[in-house]
């Protein structure tokens, strides 16, 4: 399958060119599709069912109804194009449909056909389709190429966000039994073991034990990785890739040594031992809601203060942006919300809810509670890629834009030598690393390298430009794929960090023995 | 009563009810469509107040669309402030005596029309000569700008080139209004102009020109970024939580 080109990169320049459309270019990547003991756990039909044309267009009326976001982008796009050179997926392959608006159409034109006057009586005009086989298989590829990371949505007159189109079209795919299958295994995992790598509580309880053992043997410091601690300050609910992932894994012991050296209490817990929320990437709110009432669960029954997220893009949208909604997890619910209060008046008000590590390393620095040594990261030099899902859908600190300073600012006070990539490539435009949004799969390497591109581009100039050798990420989807796509690119595949094993290096422990 | 002024009549009478019944009915749909999550754009202000200021630069300036892309920014804000000013200055055909305003915008109404049609036709050329934008457009894309161009440049011919009876054509349209029919001059430029326009009406609420209602319910735009201070939750989405709380 092997039989394509990694794309060039160009010397002299942050950003790679748009390219002339190749319609087709990508007509043949389509991940694994789920098996029914993938979907029966998430309520979806075990395989493509035999209504589906029917079924497929009922379910989206049903998803017209319920968010205002599909119905109004599925009327308001005004084809101005202004999308369509934005998505990495369209300049890292070419095809058209990769393109956002494009992408958006392959659902509008059904949509128009079915629920429109203008698509039910003149279809030819304003290019409505019927729903077919074949319209069905390229929602399943061309949905299956989209990260979901909102880039588009930032430079759309009216916003227009084509992750949320995916997240809808995904959601009638599963409603048929025709989804994804690294999803919708992930997912049930969670659902029966507590984590997207279905790691049992013994086995986590192991892991948590050596890496205790290696961090005294490396600094002689008895630094702790609590779980299940009942009457701990701080639930941590991180990425379960942090168990066992590189370089993910010293990025999590980087948190317990800033908890040490802070003197905080705090604690794992192997009920909900996952911050990743896959069931956002196929726009289940069920599911969602299922896998997010697993940390409320947690932090009722360990009696926590406060909740804090670890290194991870779209677990700290999910975290951010929706557990609140979903499950109660934050601050303010109305006086007669029970189900929200009921944990709202354990959690202590002075502390955001949910709260980002970096978020919390960052006031720490503030305060001097903890002290780093900066020139413990002297052999480095350091850039930073801004993950899609904080820069775009969520928010640190308490200004519009404190997820932009926030991790540099934690990056600077923990290294001497950093150095941002092109403007137009971070920030709010930044690009995603090309494995998000339930693309992380082998059976997609392709879409996962091309779509690596700009990023790689915008990277290649910084190292030629100041001799960059490390990437610093705070996402648990970003480190695994730059690991893996790097050396595509003939960076190396170390160059990839945690920012917290930069802070972790560099925090000076005991302080508080 | 010439066959001609009652078929403009009855045309106008419709186009309306079409226009005004079929945006009421979208805006409905809507604003009775629930936005269950979160989901502002961000960096996305924190307050209300701020979201009417990031609205009002994204429906004024085209905050975003300037972002992207200079070249359709440039032609598409010139078409749409043009459009505005046009507009404005057509009041004078609908009120009696006409509002102060609407005299003191007058002269600078009066070239607009030039640019909207020149800032329709960059539009165009760009949905022709860019292969990305060529690919994305159906026929009705290029038809909304054809009716568009065909309605300012028999607006301007009327300006500029052979003048109509403006007081007779002002004399109908307050009688459209009084329910009180007036005579509509027999000029083929303005009678072009006036079903071009009534064609525009009409497909208002089965188009893309729903964008212009669209973009103020826009989610990713019209949100407070707010969701750890306070709990958002849809009327849907709300039973789902008794049921899983103990
Ligand atoms: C709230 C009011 C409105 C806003 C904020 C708005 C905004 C925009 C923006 C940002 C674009 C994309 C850029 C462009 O192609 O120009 C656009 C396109 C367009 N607008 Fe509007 N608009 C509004 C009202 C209207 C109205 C009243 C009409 C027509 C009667 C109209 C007709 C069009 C057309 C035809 C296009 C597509 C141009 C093309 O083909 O490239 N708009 N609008
Ligand atoms: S920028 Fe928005 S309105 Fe323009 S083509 Fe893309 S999705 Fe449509
Ligand atoms: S959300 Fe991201 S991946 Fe999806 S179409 Fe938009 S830019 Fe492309």
């Amino acid at each position: 399958m092997a039989d394509y080109e990694t794309p060039k990169l160009l010397a002299d320049v942050p950003v790679v060119v748009v390219p002339n459309i190749k319609p087709g270019a990508m007509s043949h990547s389509s991940p694994y599709v789920a098996k029914p003991d993938h979907n029966i756990p998430l309520g979806f039909p075990g395989e493509l069912v035999e209504n589906w044309q029917e079924a497929a267009i009922a379910k989206m009326g049903d998803i017209l109804q319920k968010y205002r976001s599909i119905q109004v982008y599925l009327d308001s796009c005004v084809k101005c194009g202004a999308c369509t050179d934005k998505c990495h997926y369209f300049l890292g392959t070419a095809d058209p449909k990769n393109m956002p608006v494009a992408r958006q159409d392959l659902l509008r034109k059904v949509y128009r056909r079915y629920y429109t006057f203008a698509g039910k009586y003149f279809p030819k005009l304003v290019g409505a389709t019927d729903l077919t086989k074949e319209v069905l298989d390229d929602w399943y590829s061309y949905y299956h190429q989209c990260s979901e990371c909102r880039r588009c949505s930032v430079y759309c007159p009216y916003g227009i966000d084509t992750a949320e189109i995916s997240m809808a079209a995904r959601e009638i795919l599963d409603s048929i039994g025709y989804g994804q299958k690294y999803c919708n295994e992930i997912i049930a995992k969670v659902h029966k073991i507590g984590n997207n790598l279905g790691l049992p509580g013994p086995a986590l309880e192991a892991t948590l034990e050596d890496l205790e053992d290696d961090i005294k043997t490396e600094t002689g410091v008895d630094v702790k990785l609590p779980l299940n601690q009942e009457g701990a300050d701080i639930l941590l609910i991180t990425p379960s890739a942090d168990f066992f992932a590189e370089p993910h894994i010293d990025g999590l012991i980087g948190y317990a040594k800033v908890f040490h050296a802070a003197g905080l209490s705090w604690t794992m817990s192997s009920y909900a031992s996952e911050a990743a929320n896959f069931s956002m990437f196929i726009g289940s709110y069920d599911n969602m809601k299922k896998q997010a009432e697993r940390i409320r669960k947690a932090a009722l029954e360990l009696g926590v203060k406060r909740i804090m997220v670890g290194e991870c893009g779209h677990a700290w949208r999910a975290a951010y942006s929706f557990w609140n909604t979903l499950a109660g997890v934050g601050h303010g619910a109305a006086e007669d919300d029970k189900y929200a209060r009921m944990l709202q008046k354990q959690l202590d008000s002075s502390y955001p809810v949910p709260q980002h590590i970096c978020e919390s390393t960052y006031d720490l620095i503030q305060q001097g509670a903890i002290k780093l040594d900066k020139s413990a990261n002297d052999h480095r030099r350091v850039t930073f890629h801004d993950s899609c899902n904080v820069a775009r859908a969520s928010r640190m600190g308490n200004m519009p834009g404190g997820q932009f300073i926030i991790p540099r600012e934690v990056i600077k006070a923990a290294c001497n030598n950093f150095f941002d990539m092109a403007p137009e490539t971070i920030h709010e435009g930044t690009f995603c690393c090309g494995g998000g949004g339930g693309l992380l799969t082998d059976d997609l390497m392709e879409v996962r390298v091309k779509g690596a591109l700009p990023r790689m581009q915008a990277l290649k100039y910084v190292v030629d430009e100041h001799k960059v050798d490390t990437l610093a990420a705070i996402c648990a989807i970003c480190k695994t794929q730059f690991a893996k796509v790097l050396p595509y690119y003939d960076f190396p595949m170390h160059m990839i960090l945690s920012v917290h094993q930069l802070v972790g290096d560099a925090v000076i422990l005991g302080s508080n023995d | 009563m010439s066959f001609l002024t009652v078929t403009y009549a009855v045309l106008f009478y419709a186009a309306t009810a079409i226009l005004i019944g079929g945006l009421a009915y979208k805006i409905s749909v809507y604003a009775r469509t629930p936005a269950p999550l979160k989901i502002p754009t961000t960096p996305a202000p924190t307050t209300t107040s701020g979201v009417v200021m990031r609205m009002g630069r994204e429906v004024i300036f085209f905050e975003s669309l300037f972002k992207s892309s200079k070249w359709t920014w440039l032609f598409g804000w010139m078409f749409h402030i043009s459009l505005a000013l046009v507009l404005i200055r057509h009041l004078r055909y609908f009120t009696e005596p006409v509002w102060f305003w609407v005299s003191w915008l007058q002269p600078f109404g009066k070239y607009a029309g030039f640019f909207m049609v020149l800032g329709l036709l960059g539009l165009w050329s760009r949905r022709v000569l860019v292969d990305r934008v060529r690919y994305i457009s159906a026929p009705s894309d290029h038809l909304i700008l054809a009716l568009l161009v065909g309605i300012g440049i028999t607006g301007l011919s009327m300006k500029f080139v052979a003048h109509t009876d403006i007081v007779s054509l002002k004399a109908f349209i307050l009688g459209l209004m009084y329910f009180d029919w007036q005579p509509l001059p027999a000029d083929f430029n303005l009678l072009l102009h006036l079903l071009l326009v009534a064609v525009l009406m009409i497909i208002f609420p089965v188009s893309k020109l729903l964008h212009a209602p669209g973009v103020f319910f826009s989610p990713t735009r019209n949100q407070v970024d707010n969701p750890r201070e306070t709990r958002h939750l849809a009327p849907w989405a709300a039973p789902l939580d008794s049921s899983s709380a103990e």
